[in-house]
């Protein structure tokens, strides 16, 4: 069974009641994303499924056979940071640290949906694509990721800074 | 996690022909649901059918209906350019619902099917009929301030989660099924049971039938509509109460025409026909949207924790429908 991870394509057979979660950490050992509450309710397990964002705890593993799965160990290295784990280290978005690598990987996947003009339940105009990442907006549509140190500030700092420079505060 | 055969199917007649017929398999769309009550020990069965590489397909047609593939993302159908525009409340419901990563896994038809959060139904080892038909219910006498106040019975009064449905029983949505026996379509309203004396049997599907696509047949009022959710936290939680309107009003200020359907408080998607019919003809003003939601809301039953849901409900409603009618004020 293959699947490409942060673009190594890695052939291994599982059995079906496998998540895609206790693949990457249990078997490939890649423990960046985190397990927190296994049943979709908290965000740490978030990783991006050909570009888009899912909770990887809900997701059996056989059923993204053949998919490009990226996880934080993807975005960016120790050596060579992506340009919103900087600004997270900037902007002290994380405490404990466990909730970061999904509020990472789920900002990025939200900032796709943004500009393909994806709407959220804060989204005042349908018809538009054109979407302003506000406050609002970035709160409304992390609202998949918990964070218990209450990090909030410096993570909607970080995720403004780095997606929408110039929306307002 | 009880063992299982998984398998994958191209289209919908291979997912028929894998399920074969037993009462034991399930399909699988985004999981998000299913696995997650697998994974609880709430369900068994022996073989997946996975069927989130069915239609994906949205089309929209010159009729103004449009036709949503049973494995639509519930985030693609939700930011498609004609969804928006001639079903706003359609798109509003789904975005009101869950997490974006969830959104971005679930499909149209494990949305409609995903099973009620009745804590005591999660829980083994309280008594749920539903779980375990004439074991009891825990609720009943139990913590039910999210349960039912339309649509109970002495066996069940658990919700039907779902946002997205209170916008399809709104539209009067048509589901296209397949099955071991052939092909059929019945109206949304009539996909989801009561519970009566039988929580257990939750649909109208046979064994082994699959849900293919879901259309929506074109309605003018609807691109003049909306959905209000009202919950404990203004993000990622479900519904105490929700409404989903469209409204036509005429140069007369009567209503034109009108659709209504409530979430958080009904056994199903809860389609508003009572009120429907107090509204429709009647002037535009905050006094009919009253009276309208007391008809709808006069079979209603509170238990211990959720009595408050009745007058919520009214008020939801007034508020929603005024929303939607810009010369009446609440
Ligand atoms: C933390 C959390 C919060 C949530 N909050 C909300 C919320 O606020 N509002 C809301 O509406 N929902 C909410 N949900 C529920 C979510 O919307 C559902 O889990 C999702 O829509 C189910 O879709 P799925 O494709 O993943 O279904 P699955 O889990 O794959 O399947 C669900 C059911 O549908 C059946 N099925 C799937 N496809 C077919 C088919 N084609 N034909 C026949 N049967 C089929 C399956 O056998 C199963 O019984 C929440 C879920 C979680 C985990
Ligand atoms: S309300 Fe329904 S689902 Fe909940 S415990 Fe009672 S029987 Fe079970
Ligand atoms: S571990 Fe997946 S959402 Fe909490
Ligand atoms: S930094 Fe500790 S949970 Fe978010």
């Amino acid at each position: 069974m293959k699947f490409t991870i942060n673009d190594e394509v890695i052939d291994l057979t599982l059995d079906p009641r496998m998540s895609l979660l206790d693949l990457l950490r249990e078997r490939l050992h890649l423990t960046g994303t985190k397990k927190g509450c296994d049943q979709g309710a908290c965000g740490a397990c978030t990783v991006l499924v050909d570009g888009e964002r899912i909770n990887s705890c809900l997701a059996l593993a056989v059923q993204y056979e053949g998919c490009a799965i990226t996880t934080i160990e993807g975005l960016g290295t120790a050596g060579d940071l992506h340009e919103l784990q900087r600004a997270f280290i900037e902007h002290d978005g994380f405490q404990c640290g466990y909730c970061t690598p999904g509020q990472i990987c789920s900002a990025v996947g939200m900032a796709g949906e943004i500009r393909r003009g994806v709407p959220s339940a804060v989204t005042g105009d349908l018809e538009t694509d054109a979407i302003d990442l506000s406050h609002d907006e970035l709160r409304e549509r992390m609202s998949g990721n918990l964070c218990r140190c209450g990090a909030h500030n410096g993570i909607v700092q970080a995720i403004q800074e780095t997606f929408a420079p110039k929306a307002k505060p | 996690m009880n063992p299982f055969d998984y398998a994958r199917a191209g289209d919908a007649a291979e997912a028929i022909r894998l399920a074969g017929g037993r009462a034991d398999a399930k399909y699988l769309g985004g999981g998000t649901n299913l696995v997650d009550l697998m994974r609880e020990g709430i369900e068994h069965p022996t073989h997946l059918i996975d069927v989130s590489r069915l239609s994906h397909e949205i089309a929209a047609r010159d009729d103004g209906s449009v036709l949503l593939g049973a494995a639509a993302k519930n985030t693609a159908v939700a930011a498609d350019p004609v969804v928006r525009e001639r079903f706003p409340m359609l798109t509003r419901a789904i975005v009101a619902g869950a997490s974006g990563q969830i959104r971005n896994m679930a499909t149209v038809a494990g949305n409609m099917l995903q099973r009620t959060r009745c804590l005591y139904f999660y829980d083994d080892a309280a008594r749920c009929n539903k779980r375990t038909p004439g074991a009891g219910c825990d609720a009943m006498e139990g913590f039910n301030r999210f349960h039912a106040i339309l649509g109970g019975s002495d066996a069940c009064v658990a919700t039907h989660p779902s946002d997205m449905c209170v916008a399809l029983a709104a539209l009067d949505a048509v589901v296209h099924l397949q099955g071991p026996q052939g092909a059929r379509s019945i109206p949304f309203a009539e996909l989801h049971r009561l519970p009566g004396g039988r929580p257990d049997v939750e649909t109208e599907l046979g064994t082994g039938e699959l849900i293919v696509a879901v259309e929506l047949p074109p309605l003018a009022a609807a691109r003049h509509s909306t959905y209000r959710k009202v919950r404990d936290r203004s993000s990622y939680a479900f519904a105490l109460v929700s409404i989903a309107a469209a409204l036509e009003v005429g140069a007369d200020g009567k209503v034109a025409d009108v659709r209504l359907a409530l979430g958080g408080v009904g056994t199903k998607p809860w389609r508003a026909l009572a009120a429907e019919a107090v509204l429709r003809g009647a002037a535009a003003t905050e006094e009919t949207f009253r009276k309208a939601a007391e008809v709808e809301l006069q079979p209603a039953v509170g238990l211990s924790d959720n009595g408050f849901k009745i007058e919520l409900a009214k008020r939801t409603i007034v508020h929603t429908l005024a929303s939607l009618c810009p010369g009446v004020r609440t």
